[in-house]
């Protein structure tokens, strides 16, 4: 069907291979020399095709590909301090959206101003009632992590929003 | 839509982003056996509900995840001010401009 061409919408949804996924928990950053971990809240690092968001004041999102598996074990084995750090892998599936019309797709289920999101940074959010992580990859590209059991409905949502898109309403 | 500025994130977010969490500066008391019944039935349900300046707790739920406390006009539904849990209660005359 014509009108539901990712060119008439501006935009493509693409959903991402699995991928490392570690939530941090910790007091004091300087605890953790090894993980470059950001400071302010919605802040992200990226080094060696790993990322790590800061989603809170003592709370993070490591990101890495599945090669980069064992040396960020290594580097979480090396924080000598109480701490908390769960494997969350499966959790989560993460949405690529890319586009044009990205802002106005996101703007389908999101409150929160995505326009003012700096290039590089990142925040937990809400989609539709959905939690969800979204980082800002790009002007136009955003990665939407969604939590597995609330995946079908942020995707039920996004592409009825792509289909009126590319209707053109 | 409403926005609230978080404290720990340092912006003006979405009200649907956070989770309303009762009335703030409330202390657990330090030795409940000693509280007569009146006083552990205050603790537990009695509230100020006051028609103007309200403290009152805040969680960035869908967000950073921290609690913060909140000054709200209850007749206008305006924050006028957030401010990080364990932060002392501003002076309500210095929010409004109003001695109380
Ligand atoms: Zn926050």
């Amino acid at each position: 069907m014509n009108a539901m061409s990712p060119l008439a919408a501006g935009v493509t949804i693409t959903e991402l291979a699995p991928t490392v996924r570690i939530a941090l928990r910790l007091a004091d950053i300087s605890t953790a020399p090894g993980l470059a971990l950001p400071v302010k809240v919605g802040e992200r690092s990226a080094e060696g095709g790993r990322t790590v968001l800061c989603l809170g004041p003592d709370e993070w999102l490591i990101e890495a590909p599945e090669a980069g598996r064992d040396a960020l074990f290594a580097a979480l084995g090396a924080i000598s301090v109480p701490h908390s750090a769960v494997e969350v892998s499966d959790r989560e599936i993460t949405l690529e959206l890319e586009g044009p019309a990205v802002l106005t797709l996101l703007a389908s289920g999101c409150p929160r101003d995505l326009a003012r999101m700096p290039t590089g940074s990142g925040a937990r959010t809400v989609f539709d009632s959905a939690q969800v992580v979204v980082t800002r990859e790009a002007e136009d590209r955003f990665h939407l992590t969604i939590w597995r059991s609330f995946a079908p409905h942020v995707r039920a949502i996004l592409d009825l929003a792509t289909r009126e898109l590319a209707a053109g309403l | 839509m409403l926005l609230i500025h978080c404290p720990y994130c340092e912006q003006d977010l979405p009200e649907l982003e956070f989770a309303y969490a009762g009335e703030a500066h409330i202390a657990r008391p330090a030795d409940p056996s000693k509280l007569t019944d009146e006083e552990w039935r205050d603790f537990l349900f009695i509230r100020t509900n006051p028609r103007g300046v309200h403290f009152e707790r805040w969680r960035h739920i869908n967000g950073c995840a921290r609690f913060f406390n909140a000054a709200r006009e209850t007749v206008s539904d305006r924050f006028l001010l957030t401010y990080k849990a364990g932060e002392p209660r501003p002076d309500v005359a210095k929010l409004t401009g109003v001695a109380q």
